[in-house]
C-alpha cells in the first residue's frame, strides 16, 4: 500500500533521512521506532507532503506521490495524526472533527462523527468545548478523531502515547489495534517502542536517519539489541 | 451638543476607513502571520485606479469595480512574486518584504499616475445632511455602509461557508489545515486578494472626502496599523471597534484640542496598547495546553 524507496530529506543543508527504505502492506499494523532525533517525525512529514523531500520516491497505492501536495494526498486515502497533536485550539471539539471532513460534504460524515464518539465517548461528552481547553489525552484522541473522519485507508500515527498517562496510552493503543478491523493501514511511529510492539504487525529501527533492524514485531521484541537499547530490558 | 455631535460624526467616518484598513491587515496576519505594511498602498491604489480609469472615460462605477480587481490581483501578484518565494524565511524577513513591496508601489504609482492630488464625484453629490445640528456628507454615509457591508459579509463569509472554515482553520494551524485537505497555498491568494480588494474598497470610498495622491497609503497604513493594534491583531471584531475608537478619538482630538494633534492621537495609542495592553482589547487569547 506505502512504498518508500530511497527517502532522503533535509532541513537547511542538513540531511537527516538518509536515504530510506520502508513498506507498509494494506492491513497491516507497521511501527518506527527510534530514539528523540532519529528522523522519525520528518519521515512522517515527508509522507503527509508537509516536508520537501530531497530524494528518493514515495508511492503510495500505485501512485508515485512527488509533486501531489499535502492536501490532495489526503484525499487520496493517507492522512496523518500530527506529533504534538496540532489540533485546532481555538476551535470546539465537533468543529474539529468537521475539520477533519473537509473534503466530504454527505452524510456519511455524521456517521463517522457518530462512530468517532463511540470510539472516543469523552470526545462526545466534551463535543461543544474549545479544543484547546482538553486535557492532553483528551486532546490526542481528538487528533486521531479528526484524522479518521478523513477517511483514510492508511493513517500515519506520530507518537500518539507522547506525554500521556499509561492508562491512556493502552485506552488509544486499544483504538489503533481496532483499527485492523476498519480496513486502515497504520504506520506508528513511537520512541514507546514495547507499547508499540506489541500491537504491531512488523516494526523498523530507525537511527539517526536510517533503518537499522526490521522484522516481525514479536521478533523485534525477542531480539537482544532491541531489548537493551529501546525495552530497557 | 451639536458640536460634539459633529466632532462624533467625522469620527465615525474616518473610524469606518481605519477599521477596513486594519481588516485588511487582520485577514493577511491570519492566514500568513504577516504583518503587510503594503495595505495602506493597496488603499491609495483604490482611490488612484479609479480616478485614472474614470477619467478615461469609463463611467464612474465601473471605474470603481476595475480598481478593486486590479488591485486585488496586485495583491495576489505580491503574494506570489515577494512572499510565496519566501515561504520558510522568519516573519520578520516577511514583513520587511512587505515594506519594500510597499516602497515598490508607491514609487511605480509615482510614475504610473502623477504626482498630483486627486479626487472623483462623490456618488450622491455634495449636499451636506442635517441631524440635530451636525452635518454629514453623503458620502460619510457610502463609507460607513461600504464598511458595515463589509463586515458583515465577512462575517457570513467565516462562519456559514466551507472556504471561510477553511481560512478561519489555516489560521489557527497551518499545518493541521493542510492534514485535513485545505489548500493552504490557496488561502494565502485569496486572503492577499481579500485583504487588497478591501484595502481598495476604503480608498474609493473615502477618496472624494478626503483625496487622494500616489503617497496617501503610508499615513492609512500606520492608522490602520494602530487600529488593529488597539484592537487585537488578528481579530475581526477587534480591527472594527479598534479603527472606530481610533476614528473617534481622532475626531475629538481635532475638534476638542487641536486639529494638528489629531496624528498624534494615533501614535500614542499604539504606545499605550504597546505598554499596557499588548494583546489589543480582543487580542488571542491562549487557551492551548502543553
Amino acid at each position: 500500500m506505502l512504498l518508500v524507496e530511497g527517502l532522503r530529506a533535509r532541513y537547511g543543508r542538513i540531511e537527516v533521512l538518509h536515504g530510506l527504505d520502508l513498506a507498509v502492506n494494506s492491513g497491516e499494523i507497521v511501527t518506527v521506532i527510534g530514539a528523540n532525533g532519529a528522523g522519525k517525525t520528518t519521515l512522517l512529514r515527508c509522507l503527509s507532503g508537509v516536508h520537501p523531500v530531497a530524494g528518493g520516491t514515495v508511492t503510495f497505492r500505485g501512485e508515485i506521490l512527488t509533486g501531489v501536495p499535502a492536501w490532495r494526498r489526503v484525499g487520496r486515502g493517507l492522512a496523518q495524526s500530527p506529533e504534538g497533536r496540532q489540533i485546532f485550539t481555538n476551535l470546539t471539539v465537533e468543529e474539529n472533527l468537521r475539520l477533519g471532513a473537509y473534503l466530504f460534504a454527505d452524510e456519511r460524515v455524521e456517521k463517522d462523527m457518530a462512530d468517532a464518539f463511540q470510539m472516543f465517548p469523552i470526545l462526545k461528552e466534551k463535543r461543544n468545548l474549545v479544543a484547546g481547553g482538553l486535557s492532553g489525552g483528551q486532546q490526542q484522541m481528538l487528533a486521531m478523531a479528526r484524522a479518521l473522519m478523513g477517511r483514510p485507508s492508511c493513517l500515519l500515527l506520530d507518537e500518539p502515547s507522547m506525554g500521556l498517562a499509561p492508562i491512556i496510552v493502552a485506552q488509544i493503543f486499544d483504538v489503533v489495534k481496532a483499527l485492523k478491523a476498519l480496513d486502515v493501514t497504520v504506520l506508528l511511529v513511537e520512541q514507546n517502542a514495547f507499547g508499540a510492539l506489541k500491537i504491531a504487525d512488523r516494526g523498523y529501527v530507525m537511527e539517526t536517519g536510517r533503518i537499522t533492524l526490521d522484522g516481525p514485531a514479536e521478533e523485534l521484541i525477542a531480539d537482544p539489541r532491541i531489548r537493551e537499547a529501546y525495552l530497557g530490558i | 451638543m451639536s458640536e460634539l455631535l459633529q466632532f462624533l460624526l467625522s469620527g465615525v467616518t474616518v473610524g469606518a476607513v481605519y477599521a477596513l484598513v486594519a481588516l485588511g491587515f487582520t485577514i493577511i496576519y491570519n492566514a500568513s502571520d504577516v504583518v503587510n505594511f503594503a495595505q495602506g498602498e493597496f488603499v491609495m491604489l483604490g482611490g488612484m485606479t479609479t480616478v485614472f480609469v474614470h477619467a478615461a472615460g469609463a463611467p464612474l462605477p465601473l471605474a470603481v469595480l476595475a480598481a478593486i480587481v486590479l488591485t486585488a490581483a496586485l495583491g495576489v501578484a505580491m503574494n506570489k512574486l515577494a512572499i510565496e518565494p519566501a515561504r520558510g524565511a522568519p516573519v520578520v524577513s516577511l514583513v520587511i518584504i512587505t515594506i519594500g513591496a510597499s516602497i515598490f508601489i508607491r514609487g511605480a504609482a509615482q510614475l504610473i499616475f502623477d504626482k498630483q492630488i486627486h479626487s472623483f464625484p462623490a456618488f450622491s453629490g455634495d449636499d451636506p445632511i442635517r441631524i440635530m445640528g451636525a452635518t454629514i456628507l453623503p458620502q460619510s454615509l457610502w463609507v460607513i455602509g461600504g464598511a458595515v457591508a463589509v463586515f458583515i459579509g465577512l462575517w457570513l463569509f467565516f462562519t456559514r461557508t466551507l472556504l471561510g472554515r477553511a481560512v478561519l482553520a489555516t489560521s489557527n494551524n497551518r499545518l493541521a489545515a493542510q492534514l485535513v485537505g485545505i489548500n493552504t497555498t490557496f488561502v494565502m491568494t485569496l486572503s492577499f486578494a481579500l485583504s487588497a480588494g478591501i484595502g481598495a474598497l476604503a480608498g474609493v470610498l473615502v477618496t472624494p472626502i478626503t483625496l487622494t495622491s500616489y503617497d496617501v497609503g503610508l499615513g492609512l497604513a500606520l492608522k490602520g496599523f494602530a487600529a488593529a493594534m488597539l484592537g487585537g491583531m488578528g481579530n475581526p471584531k477587534g480591527a472594527l471597534v479598534g479603527g472606530l475608537a481610533l476614528g473617534l478619538l481622532e475626531g475629538l482630538t481635532a475638534g476638542y484640542i487641536s486639529s494638528q494633534y489629531k496624528d498624534a492621537a494615533a501614535f500614542i495609542v499604539i504606545l499605550a496598547v504597546l505598554f499596557f495592553l499588548p494583546q489589543g482589547l480582543f487580542g488571542r487569547k491562549s487557551t492551548d495546553r502543553v
